[in-house]
């Protein structure tokens, strides 16, 4: 059966090339780069390649990456060790309602312990208003996270706007990065940021391995204790594969970040356009522009979520979706909540996202095959029998 | 996650549709939930001789309501009380323990509809004893 892969923004394969460069790291040099030997000293020369290397995509120092275990870890390790470095300046923290759970929860936490979170509304896009953002900053305001691009309805979010707003507050600004690296080109200096999360696993690079911007003189605490790994900021022996890999996918993505773009984009749009056309009473979430170039994300009225990823799977498709079925809770997707969806509509969304080994058969595949399962739930969902006038 | 049975009931769903002139409909759940199910029932001498459902929910959702209306065509009003969602769930080779309020739903979708049909025919049904359809909530 044909097989057609859909979710990169969930995750990716490593690429050959990037897997060739690992290998080496795994058996041959294998060295702890913390001892004195030359096993270690081939170990740290690639870490410090690799460093250099994920530093000049987003054009930051070397000294400015800390290679960390995950996105979520990135996020984690930037509020908490924001929030516990500045606890005695202020205990006020600004974010958005669609944030990652690495974000949100990671606040909540926080409030647990004696912060206080400001969780900023979006408008039907999932912009926040950047009044409403100036207006929520206050004396004891520590830091603002907000995230770059949404990962599940696309929309990228205006960071340097963001940071002017910050700035003119003095107040630190760390956004999660994941979802735009690799797509959009990330320049930390423009930006002006004070901390970005990155992940290797969305950008054809291995899982278990992130990186965490710091801004050179941000006051941030550790997150693991130990060893003086990571410029003594995070313990632990380094992933070296993990780290070769991500450098490696790194280099390759913004060496293509142009093209990729392009024809995601080009393959999104056809997708966009052709589900409208085809498909009636449906809802397209997310800014129609300003949209990471891969992602499409449609609520299909009258039927739900996890009956159309089954039915997809069915026929080889596999894609995501902020169904309340698929996440074990019950209500769908926070982020679809805070755009304004009621419960009914949310529960019938599908994301679609594309990734660099996607081909326009793919996308007439699915072309091809959705309309038709749409139509086989909705011939069975009394909700659509109730739209067309049965009994 | 789901047994090779619930993918069969979910991909080739048995008795799907509505009956025009149904002598018992119930419909049980709501959109918020994310799951409805409505169930039609034809009833001659006391025998359920068709039904029918349409559904609106995850794939465990429409595979219970399939094998529900299975396991009751043919039998008696009697028999399809005895229908409870432990035996509906049992059918399908199981369900995730996220999913058993589906099979909730099953069951209560076919006493909602015989409900209807007492209701519509003035008859009393002991089973029916304390049974109101308007104050089933989500069983998730």
């Amino acid at each position: 059966m044909k097989r057609v892969y859909l979710d990169y923004a969930a995750t990716s394969p490593v690429k050959d090339e990037v897997l060739k460069e690992m290998l080496p790291y795994f058996s041959d040099v294998f060295g702890n780069p913390s001892s004195v030997y030359s096993y270690a000293r081939e170990s740290k020369k690639a870490i410090d390649k690799a460093r250099d290397i994920v530093a000049t995509t987003i054009n930051a120092k070397a000294k400015e990456i800390y290679f960390t275990g995950s996105g979520s870890e990135a996020d984690n390790w930037a509020i908490k060790g924001v929030a516990s470095a500045l606890k005695n300046k202020g205990k006020h923290i600004i974010t958005s309602k669609i944030e990652h759970h690495a974000v949100l929860h990671t606040c909540e936490y926080l409030e647990r312990e004696g912060f206080e979170v400001t969780y900023l509304d979006v408008d039907e896009n999932g912009f926040i208003d950047l009044v409403d953002l100036e207006n929520s900053i206050r004396e004891d305001t520590i830091l603002i996270s907000i995230m770059y691009a949404n990962n599940e309805i696309g929309t990228i979010l205006p960071i340097k706007q963001i940071v002017e707003i910050a700035k003119r507050k003095s107040v630190l600004v760390h956004t999660d990065a994941v979802q735009v690296y690799g797509n959009i080109l990330i320049d930390v200096i423009d930006l002006g940021v004070d901390l970005l999360s990155l992940s290797a696993h969305k950008i054809y690079g291995p899982k278990g391995v992130g990186a965490l911007y710091i801004k050179r003189g941000t006051k941030i605490n550790s997150l693991i204790y130990g060893g003086a790994q990571e410029m003594k900021k995070r313990a632990g022996t380094e992933n070296i594969a993990g780290i070769i890999g991500f450098a490696k996918a790194a280099e390759l993505a913004i060496e293509n970040i142009e093209e990729h773009a392009t024809k995601l984009k080009k393959l999104r749009d056809k997708l966009i356009e052709e589900i409208t056309k085809t498909i009636p009473h449906i809802r397209l979430n997310g800014d129609p522009i300003k949209r990471l170039p891969g992602n499409v994300n449609i609520c299909f009225k009258y039927i739900e979520g996890e009956a159309l990823l089954l039915s997809l799977d069915l026929v080889g498709i596999a894609a995501s979706s902020g169904s309340a079925c698929t996440s074990g809770s019950l209500d769908p997707s926070h982020v679809l909540m805070a755009i304004g969806l009621t419960h009914e509509i949310a529960h019938g969304s599908l994301r679609l996202s594309i990734g660099d080994f996607n081909s326009e058969e793919d996308i007439d595949y699915v072309l091809e095959k959705l309309p038709e399962i749409v139509q086989r739930l909705r011939d069975m969902s009394p909700l659509y029998e109730e739209v067309i006038g049965g009994n | 996650m789901y047994s090779e049975k619930v993918m069969d009931h979910f991909s080739k769903p048995r008795n799907v549709g509505e009956i025009k002139d149904a002598d018992a409909v119930g419909q049980v759940g709501n959109a918020k939930c994310g799951d409805i199910m409505k169930m039609y029932m034809k009833i001659e001498n006391d025998i359920i001789v068709d039904v029918k459902f349409k559904t609106f929910g995850c794939g465990s959702a429409i595979a219970t309501s399939s094998i529900a209306t299975e396991m009751i065509k043919g039998k008696t009003i009697k028999e399809a009380f005895r229908l409870t969602n432990r035996a509906v769930a049992d059918a399908l080779d199981g369900l995730p323990p996220v999913k058993m309020h589906c099979s909730v739903l099953a069951e209560q979708a076919v006493k909602t509809a015989i409900y209807n049909y007492a209701q519509k025919n003035d008859l009393y049904f002991e089973e029916l004893e304390g049974f109101d359809p308007d104050d089933l909530e989500c069983h998730h």
